[in-house]
């Protein structure tokens, strides 16, 4: 076993922690918020990855508008969806948000794969950042690292915007207490959509990262939220650096086990959160109640 | 008279679910006015407040609030109307801290106190400022929950059982605000258990008993009437 | 908060209801001389995993989003068990439920304790995990699966490659399982798990160890489901991965919300039509346009659709709602 190939598959897990963790984040948002396990997160990362691409095809704007353009595009999506649809069961049980959202998910994987077929589409890496550096122990490709790095960002921003901006206050008031929030005038079913659409937003931009590294295809949401999902059970609900820190050891787990034990590899998470709710009910972070 | 109202209250029904609470309830505040609403628990005071609110989402009837007809407004267009709300249960957030508690409630009118103002009337919050609102003890938790409304500029305050459950030292203190408040002109209405308290302070008192308004009584009726009150309290 | 629509089916023994069973057992019994049997064989395999899955949601109100892995697993198991290791119809049926019953009891012990949405998070989860070992253990034959299992013969005397025989063995085996859960809704268990799934903390304070129920419910429908997907693998004589696959949870999730969920019929009615519309559309040629103008969206589209129609419009479901529509105008 080379070192090259060990540390190119630990940067290879990191990149889809750092995925797991945009995702998660978004999930973790939208149920806070909503009470609803959007299980539809995949489709609108799948969403981030084709509209990027479409928006080159077809409208030949380039990568770096895309970063910007395409989580708006998703985050617009997701509000009208939010809208039109999930408005209509916030006083059932919060199952029914859960099986909306799968039918949303099936019907938007469903759509893409009617007009695009199920086939990859590559995405060529912004010129910008191709190459890469040799560090000796391995070789960065400047991609690789632009993905971490941005998606690490992105979250950090996230988080802080929760944690210590205004905007963040009202939105954890509103998690917390929605009632009241309102009866202090705070237009609390407006927050709600505007959660949603940056819930997804998170998504998308985690599918216009993805677009120069895995082949953009109707199907590359499905299997990722359910992995998602596992991540999100042994972190545990409820703390929003959990769910961060918690995405970057899985992903970098999934890569080691790529090394030592590679048909394991898409079982790992599986199993670990298996063994966590055997040992620790909670999660990783969460508290038990 | 009209334009001194601050609030009307005409035939108000409100159910939880299936079970209906309020029975057609009507009553009035003016300008400036400290009114009570006293009644045994489970009269369906607190009822009465929500339903004012819009929290109460299945109410019907008729709530003016300063000629504003609120009964299909959703509760965030009624508190912008200038109502603050200091609920029974207090509200205080837990995934929030002493000053972002404070600071949540959005500005309602003009002339809202600052925080530092705040801080200076209530120097126990501001040495708390940085713990998470729920580690406060009952009483700092409630002058939380009332500070807070002070900040956002409303005229027009619903206090529900400000004193529940609170040390006599506390009580005083809470006293002294409301005291404070009425002399800047506030118009308040106070839901309360203790009597005394409530006499003290109040213009007028109406008597709630099973989602009914079923007596008002005058501040200078208070003395004549104290054996009714005391059988409508159960006391 | 909305609560799931009730379940119980009033444990009535009146005339009316005998009528009822009557007339179902009739249509059991007449069905194939009025529609394909293979068909049939296949819908009476997905209304008995429907059903398995409505005993778990209509009674505990836990969502599973992983019943496929005991559909897919025991149907692996009863299809090795009768091709590789020779056993006879029944044995296999029976080493593939048991198999379904084993995970179900691993799968329940670890998500029962998990409220609703994590429960349904859980078990999506794991379900996957048995995707993936179906992907990679040897005797599962990953994207092939297990094909040409032989059927064997029922008591050793009837041929099952008789499709009358098969349609009929599949039916018994269907009327079993479906009376079996019946009963055990309508039992002193059943009310239990109701009364603990309306008021869990209150079932707690008297006393009951609300986790122990849930998850002898929680077996208990997964060998139900296992018993569906062994049937299933030997009478249609294929294992293959889309039957531990997340669409097939989502497949039994929408027939029994389609149906009615926690109706007695719902699950059968929405097997019936999701298996009606899979069907008709495998059916179309490839270039298939409606009004010669478009081409339909692939099944998932349509799924996808059909669920969120139903949660926003008939939440009830089919069944459901015919029942709601009755029990209005006999109240009136
Ligand atoms: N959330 C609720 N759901 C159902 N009934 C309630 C709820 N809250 C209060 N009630 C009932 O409404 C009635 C009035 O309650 P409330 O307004 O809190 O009385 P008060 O404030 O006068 O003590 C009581 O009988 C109480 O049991
Ligand atoms: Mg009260």
């Amino acid at each position: 076993m080379s070192m090259q190939a060990l540390f190119g598959q630990l940067l290879v897990g990191l990149i889809n922690g750092s995925f797991y963790a945009m995702l998660s984040l978004g999930l973790a948002i939208i149920f806070g918020l909503l009470g609803i396990v959007n299980i539809a997160q995949g489709a609108f990362y799948m969403l981030g990855g084709f509209v990027t691409w479409m928006l080159l095809n077809y409208a030949g704007i380039g990568y770096f508008w895309s970063l910007l353009l395409v989580p708006i595009i998703v985050g617009l999506i997701g509000a009208a969806i939010e809208k039109t649809l999930l408005k209509k069961i916030y006083n059932l049980d919060h199952m029914y948000g859960l099986l909306l959202t799968f039918g949303i998910m099936m019907f938007i994987q469903g759509m893409f794969v009617h007009f695009f077929a199920t086939a990859g589409r590559p995405y060529t890496v912004p010129s910008a950042l191709t190459g890469g550096y040799n560090l000796g122990f391995m070789f960065l490709p400047k991609y690789r690292g632009w993905v971490v790095l941005a998606s690490l960002v992105l979250c950090l921003v996230t988080w802080y915007a929760i944690e210590k901006t205004s905007i963040g206050r009202t939105l954890r008031a509103a998690t917390e207490n929605p009632t009241l929030t309102r009866a202090f005038g705070v237009n609390v079913p407006a927050l709600m959509t505007i959660g949603f659409g940056i819930g997804v937003a998170l998504a998308g931009a985690a599918g216009v990262l993805a677009a120069p590294i895995y082949p953009v295809s109707p199907l590359m949401g499905a299997e990722l939220i359910i992995t998602v999902f596992a991540v999100v059970v042994v972190g545990g609900m409820g703390s929003i650096m959990g769910a961060i820190v918690t995405s970057l050891m899985l992903g970098l787990l999934e890569g080691l086990t790529k090394v030592v034990y590679p048909q394991g590899s898409n079982m790992v998470i599986f199993v670990i959160m298996l063994i966590v709710l055997l040992v620790r009910p909670a999660g990783l972070f969460g508290r038990e109640r | 008279m009209s334009d001194q109202r601050v609030l009307t209250v005409d035939n108000v029904t409100g159910h939880y679910g299936d079970s209906h609470i309020l029975h057609g309830v009507s009553m009035h505040v003016n300008e400036g006015e400290v009114v009570t609403i006293i009644g045994r628990n489970g009269a369906g005071k607190t009822t009465l407040l929500r339903a004012i609110m819009g929290i109460l989402t299945k109410r019907g009837g008729s709530i003016v609030v300063r000629g504003q007809e609120t009964i299909a407004l959703p509760p965030e267009r009624i508190a912008r109307l200038g109502i603050g709300y200091v609920p029974e249960e207090r509200g205080i957030y837990a995934t929030l801290d002493v000053t972002e508690n404070l600071m949540l409630p959005p500005r309602v009118a003009a002339g809202g106190m600052s925080l530092d103002d705040i801080y200076k009337l209530f120097p126990n919050l501001y040495e708390r400022r940085r713990s998470p609102g729920t580690r406060l003890s009952g009483g700092e938790q409630q002058m939380l929950a009332i500070a807070r409304v002070l900040r956002t500029g409303a005229k027009f305050l619903l206090l529900d059982e400000p004193t529940e459950g609170l040390a006599p030292v506390i009580v005083q203190q809470i006293g002294a605000t409301i005291e404070l408040m009425k002399r800047q002109g506030m118009t308040l209405i106070l839901v309360e258990q203790n009597f005394r308290f409530a006499s003290r302070l109040a213009d007028r008192h109406y008597v709630m008993e099973h989602g009914q308004i079923v007596d008002v009584i005058d501040r200078a009726q208070v003395q004549a009437r104290m054996d009714s009150i005391k059988s409508y309290l159960g006391i | 908060m909305t609560h799931l629509p009730d379940t119980v089916t009033k444990p009535t023994t009146s005339n009316h209801t005998l009528i009822w069973y009557g007339l179902g057992l009739i249509a059991l019994l007449a069905a194939p001389f009025l529609f394909y049997p293979v068909f049939l064989v296949k819908l009476l395999c997905f209304a008995l995993f429907a059903c398995a899955f409505n005993l778990l949601l209509g009674s505990c109100g836990l969502l599973s989003f992983g019943h496929a892995a005991f559909f897919g697993a025991a149907g692996y198991v009863a299809g090795h068990a009768a091709k590789e290791w020779g056993l006879p119809f029944e044995l296999a049926i029976l080493c593939g439920t048991a198999s379904a019953a084993v995970l179900g009891f691993l799968f329940g012990y670890v998500s029962v304790r998990r409220s609703g949405l994590q429960f349904a998070m859980i078990t999506l989860a794991l379900a996957q995990l048995i995707y993936f070992l179906a992907w990679q253990l040897p005797f599962t034959h990953a994207e092939d699966g297990l094909s040409a299992i032989p059927r064997g013969k029922v008591l050793g005397l009837f041929d099952l490659d008789n499709i009358m025989v098969l349609y009929y063995t599949t039916a018994a085996i269907f009327l079993f399982g479906f009376i079996a859960m019946h009963r055990m809704t309508n039992s002193t268990f059943g009310q239990l798990l109701r009364a603990i799934r309306d008021n869990e903390p209150r079932a707690i304070s008297l006393g009951y160890e609300v986790n122990r129920y849930k998850l002898m419910a929680f077996v208990l429908s997964a060998t139900f489901a296992g018993l569906a997907g062994s049937t299933k693998a030997i009478a249609l004589k294929i294992a293959a991965l889309t039957d531990v696959h997340w669409a097939t949870s989502g497949s039994v999730i929408l027939m029994t919300l389609l149906g009615g969920l926690g109706t007695l019929l719902g699950p059968v009615v929405g097997a019936g039509v999701v298996q009606a519309i899979e069907d008709h559309l495998s059916s179309l040629p490839a270039d298939f346009a409606v009004f010669g103008l478009f081409r339909l969206p692939p099944i998932t589209a349509i799924i996808g659709a059909i669920f969120i129609i139903c949660i926003l419009l008939f939440r009830r479901g089919i069944v459901g709602e015919i029942q709601h529509w009755l029990d209005r105008r006999s109240g009136k």
